[in-house]
């Protein structure tokens, strides 16, 4: 018994990216708030530049309270996304060549969604990671936590609930 | 409303830049009250299939409209910051509506505003989305 060859790394790395930059490229509202994502094997960290039309208080200033809860939301939203599709990817059954086309699978719903806000958010970047805590056949639950400057002190935390596509919805 | 409040509602969205990035529109602010619209755009589509709004842009509309109902409180001071926004969604808001926000101040203490809001498209009879949440009353 001899195991098959790995895949060269590269093959492995342009699937992956081509993948997730399907995910992210065809949704509008995460390209209006320039958010990208940073992956690494699996795991993904969310990236929100700064911008001035982020802002909800100028006077401090301070992130809008909106912005930061939809960039939780897009964080939440792509990160179950991401592990539902992970071994699809993985054994390539998903094309990424159909994917950036637009031919996306449906993707989860979102059931609710609640954001604690820990600190006002500054004018710099932002990042987030979500936790899916479960992910059953019709209903997930994730967590997501977002901070600046500092990993340790997140300025935003949130959870909430999606309803899963059906399996025979592609 | 009363010219003070014109006013009010006037500058409202003109001094949040993300507000205002969303183009949302302040319709009516009374005391503890506050109407916001949003007219269907694009750039803001979640689910580039059927054209259906992104919940963060609802989440956003609910936020501003919320914080300006606290805001207008009678017992609120000054401004307010969100302590926790929770949203419901009940429905995909219909594409190319404009989605509308009311949201009602309904208890405030000397430190926190508790907020309720509801949204809605076109059709009245059934929300696209509630909304529960806490702001701060901050102390002139």
């Amino acid at each position: 018994m001899t195991r098959p060859r790995p895949e060269p790394v590269q093959v492995v790395k342009q699937r992956r990216d081509a993948a997730l930059n399907a995910l992210i490229q065809g949704v509008p509202y995460i390209q209006f708030l320039g958010i990208e994502f940073d992956r690494r094997g699996d795991e993904l960290t969310a990236v929100m530049p700064f911008q001035d039309r982020l802002i909800g208080n100028p006077l401090l200033p301070a992130l809008h309270g909106g912005a930061t809860a939809a960039f939780l939301e897009v964080t939440a939203i792509i990160g179950l996304s991401w592990a539902m599709l992970w071994d699809r990817i993985e054994s390539g059954a998903l094309d990424p060549d159909e994917l950036a086309k637009g031919n996306l699978p449906r993707l989860p719903k979102t059931i609710d969604f609640t954001v604690d806000y820990l600190r006002s958010g500054l004018p710099r970047d932002a990042y987030a990671r979500a936790h899916v805590a479960r992910s059953g056949r019709r209903y997930a639950s994730v967590k997501v936590e977002a901070w600046q400057d500092n990993r340790a002190r997140p300025f935003a935390q949130a959870s909430g609930h999606f309803l899963m596509p059906r399996a025979n919805d592609g | 409303m009363s010219v003070d409040k014109t006013k009010i509602a006037e500058q409202f969205i003109g001094a949040i830049p993300h507000s205002q990035a969303l183009g949302m529109e302040l319709t009516e602010i009374g005391e503890g009250t506050a109407e916001i619209s949003m007219p269907y755009d694009r750039r803001f589509i979640g689910d580039p299939e059927t054209g259906v709004i992104h919940g963060g842009a609802v989440s956003a509309l609910m936020d501003t409209c919320c914080g300006a109902a606290a805001m207008s409180h009678p017992k609120n001071p000054g401004t307010t910051a969100t302590i926790d926004l929770r949203i419901d969604y009940m429905r995909p808001a219909t594409p190319g509506q404009t989605i509308r926000t009311r949201a009602e101040c309904y208890h405030i203490t000397r430190s926190v505003a508790f907020v309720r809001a509801r949204a809605m498209d076109d059709d009245d009879s059934r929300p696209v989305a509630t909304a529960t949440g806490t702001f701060t009353v901050e102390a002139k």
